[in-house]
């Protein structure tokens, strides 16, 4: 790297989970970076996972929203008509005013998104609440930490994360509720495993139904039955108030209602063990290594939070540690961690349909006075409005007319998603803003506007442990693209609404700051969140600001004083209760749903990275094997996965993580990537009482086979039409897509129909065929300028070979004759040099040659592998999964 | 005083048989050979490539006249056997040489199939059997231009392509639509035309000669449909005949050629017969495999080691135009409830189809990549079971270890 470059360096932050990396970015062109982890940055100190290393490679323009459209003949999937940014505004605000002098301010809502940055998320609440006058303003964070929000408010008075990331490497015991850390949070999951190797003794208990790639680690596991995670924790309580760790003093000076809490967490060990489908003796383990560890930090996320008893779950764990009196000192403390990069930062501004703004609160008429005060508005909100799930029901139902949907993409990720096309299509008017193009969601837009993507937005996120960084723009806005604030504040002035004259990000960010300071004193609304310091920078403060915690220069709750008015925290009873839909009859097993490591959310961003796209190409249905056997599917196989609410179609896959009675699907395939993958359509659209946060982790489903005549993939420089294709789902490769397919038609002549699917007019292409057609195996090779162009194998059963070999092919300049006779092999005609699958993504380091390694050479541990082979060297994310390969490799042959 | 053999015949066959026998038993027989060529034996496979310029007669002679000589072995080269005597146990020469046997070989071969049409006794008609008719297509070569090959076998195409290497402009005529039908399948057929028109080979293929144009010599070739081409040269490939006149007129039980048993001896049991003019079952034979095999069966008999018998195989076929690769064994084609498997690289001129029968291999046509031919033979043979690696099968033993 030269010198002028370097100075190009530009620090930002990773725009995938909670933990809120920093990375910096260095331009190459207009639409291209390299990206690498922020060596100054707290969150990461210049550690990147695999998602945020590939951040480069997601940055080009295709499928990019690049200018207003709108749809004029209203019809979803209908067409497009590029429009300039007035008409399209005009239009949008022009009908949402006519929807709301009609119908009132509640029939139109804003759906918004944790991926909105904090300054976006405030002008949208700012809108909706001070303005429009509704509280109708939801975020896809409701579908993944509402839970744990109303659990802090319940238990402190306030939305406070009383852990820092530090406090993870101080302390002695980490347990782990339904967080697969290792995949979902890599950088905190290493955090933990540097600390753990260094500290031998520090222990890691993981509580899941599931075991993951976290579980490698752990040095206990308690598989849970799905949804029992209430009885474990009020076992917990019981067992805790029952010996010598319980803090008298701290529950005596600063706590309430320990009673009524214990009344309802009656339960021993044993009914605990029975209840949660546990060994007693593990279940034991568990709370003696609890009660015996002062410096423990219970972590969770979405298998608590993502649950119609989710807001219970989190208050069953934050009265462990006040029994415990652990809170507020570091090492120790209920710690929830968060799915999306700002989803703090949108609880910040208060961006949810049942909270104010700055931590004020939507039911107390004095902070509704106050923020209305604060805003100089015309009304403000004084009633919750709709929560996610209610909101699209009421879509449905037609009493909200309007939506505006930001930067999400709920078609795909709210649960009966099936219900939310239903919606979309009656609603009178819909508006999505969007970087991409083409998106489950945006088929139903009638009005679709541009927004800056992660690489040329500006302005200020919040991670997980309340770390406000500055997310810097580093490329230039593409086409007509704006920021999402703007396009909110030229909406707002459309409606003729004052307020809304900012004129750069930095003077949202001070009046948010300001804000927070607004009243927030002893003997007013006094609020732990005060970021009033930072009101008074200037653009150049702002732009060079620091990554800064709140409450700045002091630990949460050090002082053992919560945000009630007496300043108590609240013990919350918590009675158990079972999952609202148990299985049973005609859908025996519980779907759980959930990530990969490789790809985030549906797949807009990390779907462009070939890199991310080879650890798990495909949508799958892991389950047991002997429930496998009993729904009549086998591994590699279809199976459809059907609930009471709708049905999707994925690979069986044996994972060897999933208990009996269990089967979990990947939250991230889509319309636009699978013909028939969204997990969403199928969950249950039960929410928890009071957060309103679905229950993604437990549907009743049916699993049964989806029969086809054939099996088959493409690998293909150009993209296909698959629309005749029964099952399908594309990948991005390296310079190619790549097809899993299945079709239940009978393909006569092999040859004309695999030219006519992959577009091949001339008769004279150089193509390469071997076919066996009584066995019904066909493969084909497209060869143009002595390169590959595609390639497509059929085969009756999923036989068919690796794809690794044939896909570095495409890397190829020429194609060596040895490769030509190769390619309808699918593999080198020399044996040896298959790969195998990838597992380390950053290297590109496969199974066979990491299996090879250790086995020729006797490697023992992880770093042997490492230093033989670099697998495992870069982000880490596959060593729980070369771990197993050790110890799979251990056992003799 | 030992027992006499006499061999009539002094080509591939017949000398494999010998050399065989010597191997087993060197002093059991006086051994007379007759053979109608004036030269010592040699491989007659390899006229093609003495044709073609890549090889001398020398190359190819198999048995030198020093080496009848020092195995003992009266050799009467350019004198055939007109007459076989059974009852009296002798054999009388063209030239009346006359010779007593205990034991007979036949090893008369076959002769060139000259399809009867008006003028196909003109000068300039030609066969491809013997050293004598390649000398005539070579000196034909060095005095005329067009020369037309009429039957687009395997030998036909080998005689076109030497014809082509000696400068003249080679027409092949062919009566079906395809090349080599006795070995290829269509696909592959069309290959070789392809690759042979590339080199310069003019094709006429579905084409019915009807006769053989010339006042002295032959100057054209007149087909059914009236259509004529110019021909100096006309080679006639059109396959060949057993060569069974002699055992015939001596009473031996003939059909389309000599019959003999398992161990190839004829219905006189003091009278054996190998190699092309022989019938097996039902079968003939005109690969140079089965005649080995026959050869080496009858040598064990005629030695008095009689535990052998001979077993039909398949054989494989290459043709030895250089450049072209192709290979053929077995049932190419397939008969009903028969399944195959087909590669296709066009580009590289690469095509292989395998038969299967149920589990078994058993056939193969490969084209311009035949490393693996011997292999799939050795399958075909040994009647493998191949199911397990049905779908590396095509891609060589390497994948399918």
């Amino acid at each position: 790297m030269n010198l002028s470059q370097q100075h190009l360096s530009i620090a930002t932050t990773c725009p995938y989970c909670g933990v809120g990396c920093g990375v910096k970015a260095v331009p190459q062109g207009p639409q291209s970076a390299t990206v690498s982890g922020d060596v100054d940055h707290p969150s990461n100190f210049g550690r990147l996972c695999v998602k945020g290393a590939a951040l480069g490679e997601t940055l080009g323009l295709e499928g990019r929203l690049l200018h207003p459209q709108v749809r004029d003949d209203g019809q979803p999937g209908g067409t497009l008509r590029q429009v300039s940014w007035d008409e399209a505004l005009d239009r949008a605000a022009g009908q949402w005013r006519a929807i709301v002098d009609e119908h009132g301010p509640d029939s139109v809502a804003l759906y918004v998104s944790g991926q909105l940055l904090t300054e976006d998320y405030y002008v949208a609440n700012k809108l909706m609440k001070g303005y429009v006058g509704s509280a109708n303003i939801d975020t896809n964070s409701r579908l993944c930490m509402s839970s744990a929000v109303a659990g802090h408010k319940r238990a402190f008075g306030e939305d406070l994360v009383p852990v820092n990331y530090d406090d993870l490497e101080n302390a002695d015991m980490i347990v782990l509720v339904g967080s697969n850390l290792a995949w979902c949070h890599p950088i905190l999951f290493q955090r933990i495993m540097r600390a753990k190797e260094a500290r031998p003794d520090m222990k890691l208990v993981v509580i899941d139904p599931r075991r993951t790639a976290t579980c490698e680690l752990a040095d206990l596991h308690l598989p849970v039955k799905p949804g029992t995670d209430v009885w474990l924790f009020n076992g917990l309580l019981a067992y805790l108030a029952r010996g010598e760790a319980v803090d008298a003093a701290f529950i005596a000076n600063h706590t309430r209602g320990l009673n009524d809490a214990l009344a309802s967490a009656d339960i021993t060990p044993e009914e605990v063990a029975k209840a949660c489908r546990l060994p007693v003796e593990d279940v034991l383990a568990f709370y003696e290594s609890f009660a015996a560890t002062a410096k423990v930090i219970t972590g969770f996320s979405m298998g608590v939070n993502q649950s119609s008893a989710g807001t219970d779950k989190v208050n069953a764990i934050i009265n462990c540690h006040l029994v415990t009196g652990r809170i507020g000192k570091p090492g120790m403390g209920p710690f929830s961690i968060t799915g999306q990069p700002n989803a703090m930062g949108g609880r910040e501004v208060g961006g949810l349909a049942n909270m104010l703004a700055a931590h004020l609160d939507l039911d107390k008429p004095e902070h509704r006075a106050a923020v209305q005060e604060f805003w100089h508005s015309p009304r403000i909100a004084d009633k919750p409005g709709l929560k996610a799930v209610d909101l699209f029901q009421a879509i449905e139902s037609g009493k909200v007319k309007a939506v505006w949907i930001i930067a999400t993409n709920p078609m795909v990720s709210l649960p009966d998603a099936d219900q939310v096309r239903r919606a979309l299509s009656k609603a009178e008017l819909v508006i999505a803003s969007d970087v991409v193009r083409d998106t489950d969601t945006n088929a139903f837009a009638h009005v679709l506007l541009p927004a800056l993507a992660w690489a040329e937005k500006d302005g200020t996120v919040t991670n997980s442990e309340r770390r406000i960084s500055r997310q810097r723009g580093f490329l230039p806005a593409p086409g007509e693209a704006k920021g999402d604030w703007q396009i909110l504040c030229e909406f707002a002035r459309r409606l003729g609404y004052d307020g809304f004259d900012f004129q750069h990000q930095s003077e949202i960010f001070a009046e948010h700051a300001r804000l927070s300071a607004w009243r927030n004193a002893a003997d007013a609304l006094p609020r732990l969140f005060d970021i009033g310091a930072l009101a008074s920078l200037d653009r150049a403060g702002y732009d060079g600001l620091q990554p800064v915690q709140w409450p700045i220069g002091r630990r949460v709750f050090a002082d053992h004083r919560f945000s009630f008015p007496d300043g108590r925290a609240r013990f919350v009873p918590t009675v158990p209760r079972l999952p609202v839909n148990t299985a049973g009859g005609e859908y025996p097993l519980v779907l759980n749903t959930g990530r990969v490591r490789d790809q985030w959310h549906t797949m807009t961003r990390t779907g462009r990275a070939p890199k991310l796209a080879e650890h798990t190409p495909e949508s799958f249905v892991d389950l047991h094997p002997q429930d496998a056997l009993l729904c009549g599917v086998r591994d590699g196989e279809l199976a459809r996965i059907s609930s009471q609410w709708g049905s999707m179609v994925a690979r069986v896959r044996h994972g060897g993580g999933i208990a009996r009675g269990s089967a979990f699907v990947p939250i991230h395939w889509n319309g636009q990537n699978a013909s028939d993958a969204r997990v969403g359509a199928v969950v249950n659209p039960v929410v928890d009482p009071v957060s309103g946060e679905p229950e993604f982790k437990h549907t009743p489903v049916m699993v049964e086979r989806f029969p086809v005549q054939w099996h088959g993939f493409v690998l293909s420089r150009t993209p296909l039409d698959l629309d005749k294709v029964v099952y399908w789902t594309r990948a991005q490769g390296a310079g190619f897509t790549r097809y899993e397919m299945a079709g239940r038609n009978r393909i006569g002549d092999f040859g004309t129909w695999a030219r006519e699917l992959l577009g091949i007019a001339d008769a004279d292409a150089d193509w390469l065929e071997y076919a066996d057609r009584s066995a019904g195996v066909y493969r084909a090779v497209h060869i143009v300028d002595d390169r590959i162009a595609q390639c497509i194998f059929v085969s009756p059963r999923p036989d068919l070979p690796e794809r690794a070999w044939l896909a570095g092919l495409f890397s190829t300049e020429a194609l060596a004759d040895a490769e030509r006779a190769g390619v309808l092999a699918g593999r080198p005609l020399k044996q040896g040099a298959d790969t195998g699958p990838t597992v380390c993504s950053c290297f590109g380091v496969g199974r066979n040659t990491i299996c090879n390694a250790i086995r020729d050479k006797d490697l023992k541990t992880t770093a042997e592998v490492t230093a033989c082979v670099k697998a495992g060297g870069n982000c880490g994310s596959c060593v729980p999964e070369i771990r197993q390969l050790l110890a799979q490799m251990r056992v003799p042959a | 005083m030992k027992p006499a053999l006499v061999v009539i015949g002094n080509g591939m066959a017949g000398m494999r048989t010998v050399e065989e026998l010597l191997a087993l038993a060197p002093d059991l027989y006086d051994i007379t050979v007759f053979g109608a060529e004036p030269h010592g034996n040699y491989n007659r496979i390899l006229l093609s490539p003495v044709l073609a310029g890549e090889k001398s007669v020398d190359d190819i002679m198999l048995n030198t006249r020093d080496w009848y000589e020092a195995n003992g072995i009266a050799l009467h080269a350019g004198d055939p056997v007109v007459h076989i005597d059974r009852r009296r146990r002798i054999v009388r020469s063209q030239s009346g040489h006359e010779v007593g046997y205990d034991r007979l070989l036949i090893a008369t071969g076959s002769k060139p199939f000259i399809i009867p049409v008006p003028g196909h006794e003109l000068p300039g008609v030609l066969a491809f059997r013997d050293i004598a008719d390649v000398e005539s297509m070579l000196s034909a070569a060095h005095d005329h231009r067009h020369a037309v090959v009429i039957g687009g076998g395997l030998l036909g195409l080998e005689a076109a392509n030497g014809l082509l290497k000696q400068g003249m402009e080679v027409t092949v005529v062919h009566v079906t639509d395809a090349l080599m039908n006795q070995q290829l399948d269509k696909p592959a057929a069309q290959l070789l035309q392809r690759a042979l028109e590339a080199r310069g080979l003019k094709f006429m293929l579905e084409a019915q000669t009807a006769g053989i144009v010339g006042p002295d010599r032959v100057t054209a070739v007149r087909f059914k449909d009236g259509t004529e081409i110019p021909a100096d040269l006309v080679v006639m490939t059109a396959g060949v005949r057993p060569n069974i006149e002699l055992a015939k007129s001596a009473g031996l039980h003939c059909e389309r050629a000599i019959v003999v048993d398992d161990t190839l001896q004829s219905y006189d049991p003091r009278v054996y017969a190998v190699g092309e003019c022989v019938q097996h079952r039902r079968a003939t034979f005109g690969l140079v495999a089965p005649i080995w095999e026959q050869a080496k069966v009858c040598a064990a008999h005629l030695a008095g080691a009689g535990h052998r018998r001979y077993v039909q195989q398949a054989s494989p076929t290459r043709l030895k135009v250089t450049g072209i690769e192709l290979y053929s064994v077995g049932d190419f084609i397939g008969a009903e409830g028969s399944e195959d498997l087909v590669l296709r690289d066009a580009r590289r001129g690469v095509y292989k189809r395998l038969v299967l029968d149920g589990p078994c291999l058993v056939g193969a046509v490969l084209y311009g990549d035949v490393q693996d031919g011997p292999w799939y033979f050795d399958l075909i043979q040994r009647g493998a079971d191949i199911s397990a690696m049905r779908h590396q099968l095509l891609f060589g033993p390497a994948l399918a270890a």
